[in-house]
């Protein structure tokens, strides 16, 4: 049965890259607690975390702490298995997009080899993202409802319907750039936004489809419960939204999972729009250093991408107030679903009558 | 609203060219127990009993201190001085019993302000916090300044 040979070699550098994936998303989850701290104080003429280690960069470990010793409450009129399931499960499907996330160009080894450093390269590779992020509200849905507490089911809708509103916006911006790429799979359309300058136009999407980016954007901070379109744990109405009942290391992995989705859709981002790992005058780069260096390289250049989203997201948080929920209903559907469609069209005439295909 | 303000941009610009101007501004931030902001000249904190130059307790516990707290914070008992006490007591008459409820004192000042002997001045400690209510009645013992020649011949 060949069908069965397992490549022991093969099961071997998956599982380490996901291994390393999966703790580089919890590492920089965690330090993004510290720099939107850190970011909340400078914009409020603050100096933030500082005393745990220098510039407080021992905080996250001294924060995860208090949260495994925290006592753990299950409040008595919950589902019980229900309302543990939903953590465990919005933090698993915030670590699942990560699979199809092209991390950097593939290394050919002298042996002849070829490592790839994404977990899997399926040619759905959208599709499944999309897929995972829906699966994504369950968790907040499920934990919100199994709380038994109004405040938390509230907040559980509106983050259900939030999320339906906006994947709907945010689908129709990709159909745009698909329109483009000719591929739904990650690593085909990072592997088009090759260096910076074809010749014609600059290769990343976010030049050729501005307007799918922004909507994408403005999406995805919808997608991410996140200022300006943090309804689910709007403060002044719902109290703490869908994690009010939850205490200790269950309430730590919801929050935690907000920062590893937030890596995560940044590194979407980056991959669809703003050129993966690619940056300019890399054929240069990679004529004059051995493949493993320009890998390294291309990932560092992509995690600075994603660093800079990261802050972004930040800097949106701590300016803008919060949408009201009809705001927010009428900016999806009758603001980003039209303007999308009209991209849509747009990137469709163009396609037709300058490159007529 | 009108459209410029419906599709949000301008506005959300201008907020951010808020935010980003504060990160160039100076922190207000005084970082506590390494920086302490000086207090105001006439910042009134914990009392103290003055000594005169050689050491002696200026009190006389004359009770106008008492009588102008507006709390019933300050009780006292009298006594006379004896003959060889000269070099503990100023006056003929001192306090032999001194007590403030640091929990009942305002901090007002008009203990300082009643007192004929300047015996008593409110310092610029601040009152530490404490457990137990009895470590807020502040006896003569914790409130006397440190005896000026025994401090000299201590250091």
């Amino acid at each position: 049965m060949l069908l069965l040979q397992i490549d022991w070699s093969f099961l071997l550098e998956k599982s380490v890259l996901i291994l390393v994936i999966v703790l580089v998303s919890f590492g920089v989850a965690a330090y993004a607690t510290w720099g939107e701290r850190k970011v909340a104080a400078i914009m409020q003429d603050r100096l933030g975390p500082n005393r745990a280690g220098f510039m407080g960069l021992l905080q996250p470990l001294a924060d995860g702490g208090k949260l495994f010793f925290k006592e753990e409450i299950i409040p008595e009129g919950s589902t019980r298995t229900i309302f543990i399931l939903g953590p465990f499960l919005f933090m698993v499907t915030a670590l699942m997009t990560s699979a199809v996330i092209p991390w950097g160009p593939d290394i050919h080894t002298a042996a002849g080899n070829v490592i790839s450093l994404q977990v899997a390269d399926i040619n759905i590779g959208i599709l499944f993202v999309f897929g995972v992020v829906s699966v994504g509200v369950y968790g907040i849905m499920l934990g919100g409802w199994a709380s038994n507490n109004k405040f938390s089911l509230l907040s559980s809708i509106r983050s259900a319907s939030q999320s339906i509103s906006y994947e709907l916006a945010m689908g129709l911006s990709l159909i745009a750039l698909l329109m483009m790429s000719g591929s739904l799979s990650m690593r085909e359309i990072a592997q088009q936004q090759h260096g910076f300058w074809d010749g014609h136009w600059l290769t990343w999407n976010v030049f050729k489809q501005p307007l799918g980016f922004f909507i994408f954007m403005v999406c995805a901070f919808a997608e991410l419960n996140r200022a300006p379109f943090d309804l689910p744990e709007c403060e002044s109405e719902l109290n703490m939204g869908y994690h009010q009942e939850y205490s200790s290391m269950k309430l730590g992995l919801y929050l935690f999972a907000e920062y590893i989705n937030m890596f995560i859709s940044s590194a979407v981002m980056v991959t669809l729009f703003w050129g993966s790992y690619n940056f300019p005058g890399m054929d240069w780069v990679a004529a004059h250093t051995n493949a493993i260096v320009f890998a390294l390289i291309c990932v560092i250049v992509l995690m600075a991408k994603i660093t800079a989203f990261i802050l972004f997201f930040m800097f949106i948080r701590w300016t803008l107030p919060r949408f009201r929920y009809d705001q927010l209903m009428n900016l999806g559907w009758k603001g980003l679903i039209p303007l999308a469609l009209f991209n849509m069209v747009i990137t469709g005439a163009a396609i037709l009558w300058l490159f007529n295909k | 609203m009108t459209f410029g303000e419906k599709i949000y941009i301008p506005a959300i610009m201008k907020g951010l060219s808020i935010t980003l101007g504060h990160i160039f501004k100076k922190k207000a931030t005084v970082s506590y127990p390494e920086q302490k902001r000086p207090f105001s000249p006439v910042f009134r904190g914990l009392h103290v009993l003055n000594r005169d130059e050689e050491g002696r307790e200026r009190c006389t516990a004359c009770g106008l201190c008492a009588l102008a707290c507006p709390a019933e914070a300050i009780t006292m008992e009298a006594a006379e001085r004896k003959p060889g006490e000269e070099n503990l007591y100023r006056e003929e008459k001192y306090a032999a019993k001194y007590e403030i409820n640091m929990l009942r004192c305002i901090f007002c000042g008009f203990c300082e302000e009643a007192c004929p002997k300047d015996a008593i001045y409110l310092s610029e400690t601040v009152m530490p916090a404490n457990y137990t209510r009895k470590y807020f009645i502040y006896k003569k013992e914790d409130l006397l300044i440190p005896h000026p020649k025994k401090q000299e011949s201590a250091q």
